[in-house]
């Protein structure tokens, strides 16, 4: 069966303030959009929760904090060979627009030993939504 | 055919919590305020839970309604989880969050009983859970009462949705903590019998349901040893639903029939038509 999908012909992304209206349908933009959400100037300054800033960087200020106490305790060279591990493993990807697995990553970090929100909710792997591929690798070796 | 959106450039997004919804919840609100409604209230269980260390173990009691603002949502509703074949945890608060908390916890235990090889400790359970509920400040409104028996002995910890913790011979946590918390000072004492404790633990719960609108119904109980969970669901019926003691339905033959008149409905089948559903 098919459905109407509302989609914008126009170029420009039109950031709309969102005081007193708000629009249901996803705007799918055929040019550059890096947000499928629905946007304005006002979301992406201020944080709509309180929370929203300290879970985006949990996982880099856990990491952070995790490395100065090692560096502390053993030494420089202990931290720097698990970045460069984790370095390495996290070029362990698939084609840009397929979603990947971080398998390596995650034995790694410890963390597929244990389950949080993050494999609950909003699971990646289960997403609706795919980048174009073309314009994915294209974003992605800078041609674009 | 399915047609799947594709985005031209897609950022990776983790996981996890996602906050786009709240700008738009903060403008209905505003909006459903001034047309009169109210916004759809989260179910609490309006609680009253406690726990008591005895000689051999851990007792931890709950009462068993859920209510959602001023109405009763569940009349049996189950509020002592399973952590651990040796840890059980009875959750006060929003009652997705306590029986999510839980769960997560419950199997991030699992896994690392799996992975070192022993049965998981009490002070692991309550470590986790802390750092869970600290790390989302509050907003996951999780009041627990962890109890379990490991090799080091029984132990009782009460865990408040902000993080904090306390490891007490006693506690009560809900709204109806301060009724049953009033039972449990005045009777309470080190290294009881197991029926005393059972009647100590049922007596303050029971002080929560009767003194407290937002517990009521059942009492359970949840008896934890050494190598045995005693589960008792429900321990103590306090609020029986009354039964009819009449009925307002006529007998048979009550009123007289005068006359009876049969009129067949010929009904012919005009049109049949087979849709199949697809299963796929």
């Amino acid at each position: 069966m098919g459905f109407r999908t509302l989609y914008a012909e126009g170029r420009f992304w039109s950031h709309k303030p969102v005081n007193d209206c708000f629009c249901p349908i996803y705007i799918l933009n055929p040019s550059f959009c890096c947000d499928y959400r629905f946007s304005s100037v006002k979301n992406e300054l201020l944080p709509s929760h309180p929370l929203e800033l300290s879970e985006k960087n949990f996982q880099l200020n856990q990491d952070k904090m995790n490395f100065n106490t090692l560096r502390n305790i053993q030494g420089l060279h202990a931290p720097l060979k698990l970045q460069m591990e984790y370095r390495a493993a996290r070029q362990i990807q698939r084609l840009p627009f397929l979603p990947s697995s971080n398998l390596a990553l995650d034995t790694l970090r410890g963390s597929d030993d244990t389950i949080g929100f993050e494999d609950i909710l909003n699971d990646p792997v289960q997403s609706e939504m795919m980048g174009d591929p073309h314009i994915m690798t294209e974003y992605k070796l800078g041609v674009l | 055919r399915r047609i799947m959106a594709t985005v031209s450039v897609c950022k990776y997004y983790p996981g996890g919590f996602s906050f786009d919804n709240c700008k738009r919840n903060a403008l209905l609100e505003a909006d459903i305020s001034k047309l009169g409604f109210s916004s759809p209230a989260a179910r609490k269980t309006g609680t009253t839970i406690c726990g008591v260390v005895y000689k051999d173990g851990v007792v931890l009691g709950a009462d068993t309604r859920a209510t959602e603002g001023m109405i009763v949502a569940d009349k049996n509703c189950s509020k002592i989880h399973y952590i651990s074949p040796n840890i059980y945890c009875c959750g006060a608060g929003t009652a997705a969050d306590t029986e999510m908390t839980t769960q997560i916890i419950s199997s991030n235990l699992e896994l690392h009983s799996l992975s070192t090889g022993r049965l998981p400790r009490v002070a692991t359970a309550n470590r986790m859970l802390k750092q869970m509920l600290f790390r989302y400040q509050g907003y996951i409104g999780a009041a627990l009462v962890l109890g379990g028996v490991d090799c080091n002995g029984p132990h009782l910890y009460s865990i408040y949705p902000h993080g904090s913790t306390d490891k007490l011979p006693y506690v009560t946590m809900g709204s109806g903590s301060l009724a049953a918390m009033a039972v449990f000072e005045d009777r309470y004492r080190p290294n009881m019998e197991e029926e005393e404790a059972k009647r100590l633990v049922r007596d303050a719960i029971a002080a929560g349901i009767f003194n407290d609108l937002g517990s009521g119904s059942n009492i359970d109980l949840c008896v934890i040893t050494k190598g045995k969970v005693d589960y008792l669901r429900p321990h103590d019926v306090a609020n029986k639903k009354g039964v009819r003691t009449g009925s307002y339905r006529y007998k048979h033959g009550t009123t007289g029939v005068l006359t009876k008149t049969v009129t067949p409905l010929n009904l012919e089948v005009v049109e049949e038509s087979v849709q199949t559903m697809d299963t796929s």
